[in-house]
């Protein structure tokens, strides 16, 4: 079932959640938010993308297969954890960057360990939800 | 002491299985990297056992919050002989994987499984808190139920579902024991549990918080009466994962329990009786379900829970001989029971069966791999010298000082049965021609040289490291009196994790 009243909304929904997704992320190191919630919130914005349009048209915006995306997050997670051991510290410990970024404020390597789990949520969630949808009975 | 590198062996499979997430469905790079990785892993594993033996034991403070309110890493005797005898053995697997597994198994990432598996249980050796435990155990048994259905074969499926749903009964009675256990004291970590336990008046309520840790890790190191997961569930997934698991995850079990039983609950007369009536019951059933399997993997799951119940007998006298024993024990059994399902494999490969009613003749076809293969046997039934005959006179010895009747004899019913019953395997499997009207699948013989090569390799690296453990056992006895010495007296562990200043008050 096709709804056009969906399909122009999710146009303009897509952006939005996308971007709310990604203020999730950067929030999440002091405030309620961060990776696992962000990663959540951008994979419903695919979700309701392939709602409206059907999921070949969703694979076709996302370009590559989400599954993918699970090796780059866990990737860019586990060096984020590894990184300080470089440094004489012990694993996960919380590097800073010392300047202030304008927007995205301080950045550390916490940020990159929610960043790899954002990844790694989107990844699973779409990869779990594309092949039940994909599945032809 | 402080090093930041303890958790090496940890980190070097979880690098290792991204880079096999990220090559995924190539399986040749797959098992170059997974034996590269699992080399490596060996390396590390070596060269932190190395530090631990001439320095003493070294923790590591995550995120640099220290001890009791972070979680921390502790790298003592016993965890780094752990490390590096799972590191061996996932070496070996991960040779005989590369060739000894179909690829439709490869293709839906089996390697990547493998190597989060190796992750967890390096983990699960290396970490000092209690929680941080029970979240290993997660990731083992998360990735060993991925391992078990991979192939998805009805067998298999009926198989994992049991595993499945008494490790998940293992892991409620585990964290509701936790949960006890933070709401008395108000800490999770181990050194600081061991304090704050002692001090604690209600021993009643501790003593009941330790049967739920008993529950916990009794299931998953298949004690009687809830062993009959593992012998209807070990033999369904292919030869190398029944390897990983029949060495390597029940005795996680055995590991926790003297961990934690020497650590927090000291074991009482109760405890110690309770234990020594499930190690009794564990040995006979065990023994007596042997007795009957034709199936040769059947058999070997059947002889894992015997043997748990050797070890557990051990942990239940806990004085200093028992514990040797214990401790020896397990040493011999991971690397023993993981190359006896290697060679449970190598016989599928040559006789595509594993029925002992449909195999023969497989000495007059392969003297060579007969002959380590009987190596292998002989160590686990435990003729002297090799290495499966030490550990048992310590626990013959104490059991009689302790005047435990009963363990004495289900050990010589054990000892017996196990010997019984690989003589009539080696008769049936070996010696006997093959019976007349069967069709031989050889698929051994059409390899290539060095696939045999390959196949064959992890079970002599294994065998040679068996034979080392039986033949020099007076460098493992050195080793093992070290480990019991640190089990028996937790001060020098509880000054790793909390410092000095706890013993001055």
């Amino acid at each position: 079932m096709r709804s056009i009243i969906l399909q122009t909304a999710t146009r303009y929904l897509l952006p939005i959640l996308l971007l709310f997704s990604f203020f999730l992320l950067l929030r999440g190191h002091y405030y309620p938010g961060g990776g696992f919630v962000g990663g959540l919130v951008a994979s419903i914005a695919f979700v309701l993308h392939s709602f409206a349009n059907g999921t070949e048209a969703t694979m076709k915006i996302l370009k590559r297969k989400p599954l993918s995306l699970i090796p780059i997050g866990l990737g860019i997670s586990a060096t984020s954890v590894v990184l300080p051991t470089f440094f004489g510290l012990p694993p996960m410990t919380g590097l800073w960057w010392e300047e202030k970024i304008p927007v995205i404020g301080m950045i550390g390597s916490a940020l990159f360990f929610d960043l790899g789990v954002y990844l790694v949520v989107v990844g699973v969630v779409l990869t779990i939800l594309f092949t039940i949808s994909l599945t032809k009975d | 002491m402080i090093d930041n590198h303890i958790l090496a062996p940890v980190f070097i499979h979880l690098f290792t299985a991204i880079i096999q997430l990220i090559a995924w469905r190539k399986t040749i790079s797959q098992r170059f990297l997974s034996v590269g990785g699992a080399f490596i892993g060996l390396l590390i594993a070596i060269r932190l056992f190395a530090k631990v033996y001439n320095e003493g034991p070294l923790h590591m403070n995550a995120s640099n919050w220290e001890a009791p309110f972070g979680i921390v890493f502790v790298a003592d005797l016993l965890s780094v002989t752990m490390v590096l005898l799972t590191s061996i053995a996932g070496f070996a697997v991960s040779i005989f994987s590369s060739i000894g597994l179909n690829r439709q198994r490869m293709l839906y990432g089996y390697f990547p499984i493998f190597h989060f598996l190796l992750m967890g249980l390096n983990g699960a050796f290396l970490t000092g808190d209690i929680f941080n435990l029970y979240v290993w155990f997660e990731v083992i048994i998360i990735s060993s139920f991925v391992l078990m259905t991979l192939g998805g074969r009805k067998a298999q499926l009926e198989g994992a579902v049991k595993y499945m749903a008494m490790n998940i009964l293992a892991s409620t009675f585990f964290l509701t024991g936790i949960g006890i256990l933070y709401g008395i004291t108000g800490s999770l970590n181990m050194a600081d549990l061991s304090l704050k336990i002692r001090e604690f008046d209600n021993k009643a309520l501790v003593g009941i918080t330790s049967v739920f840790f008993i529950m916990g890790f009794g299931i998953k190191s298949a004690v009687f009466p809830l062993y009959y997961w593992l012998p209807s569930s070990y033999h369904t997934p292919p030869s190398a994962v029944a390897a990983t698991f029949g060495g390597l995850l029940t005795k996680v079990g055995i590991y926790a329990i003297l961990r934690v039983f020497s650590l927090i609950f000291i074991p009482d007369d109760f405890t110690r009786n309770l234990f020594m009536v499930l190690a009794v019951l564990t040995i006979l059933t065990g023994a007596f379900g042997a007795l009957i399997k034709t199936n040769i993997r059947r058999l070997f799951s059947y002889l894992i829970v015997c043997h748990i119940g050797f070890m557990l007998g051990g942990i239940a006298m806990f004085s200093k001989i028992a514990l040797m024993g214990t401790v020896l024990y397990l040493i011999h059994d991971i690397i023993v029971k993981t190359n006896m399902f290697l060679i449970a494999g190598i016989i599928r490969q040559i006789r595509g069966t594993m029925d002992m009613n449909k195999l023969g003749g497989l000495y007059k076809n392969y003297p060579l791999i007969s002959l380590i293969i009987a190596l292998v046997l002989f160590s686990l039934v435990g003729i002297p010298p090799l290495s499966g005959f030490w550990p048992k006179i310590y626990l013959f010895q104490e059991a009689f000082i302790e005047k435990q009747y009963f363990f004495i004899i289900a050990l010589i019913v054990g000892s017996l049965v196990t010997m019984y019953v690989i003589a009539k395997m080696w008769a049936d499997v070996f010696w006997k021609d093959t019976p007349e009207g069967i069709e031989v699948d050889d698929k051994f013989v059409d390899l290539p040289p060095f696939k045999k090569i390959l196949l064959v390799l992890p079970i002599l690296l294994l065998c040679a490291v068996t034979l080392y453990i039986g033949l020099n056992v007076e460098n493992i006895i050195i080793l093992v009196d070290k480990i019991t010495n640190e089990l028996l007296d937790t001060s020098l562990y509880i000054r790793t994790v909390l410092g000095d200043k706890v013993f001055e008050q």
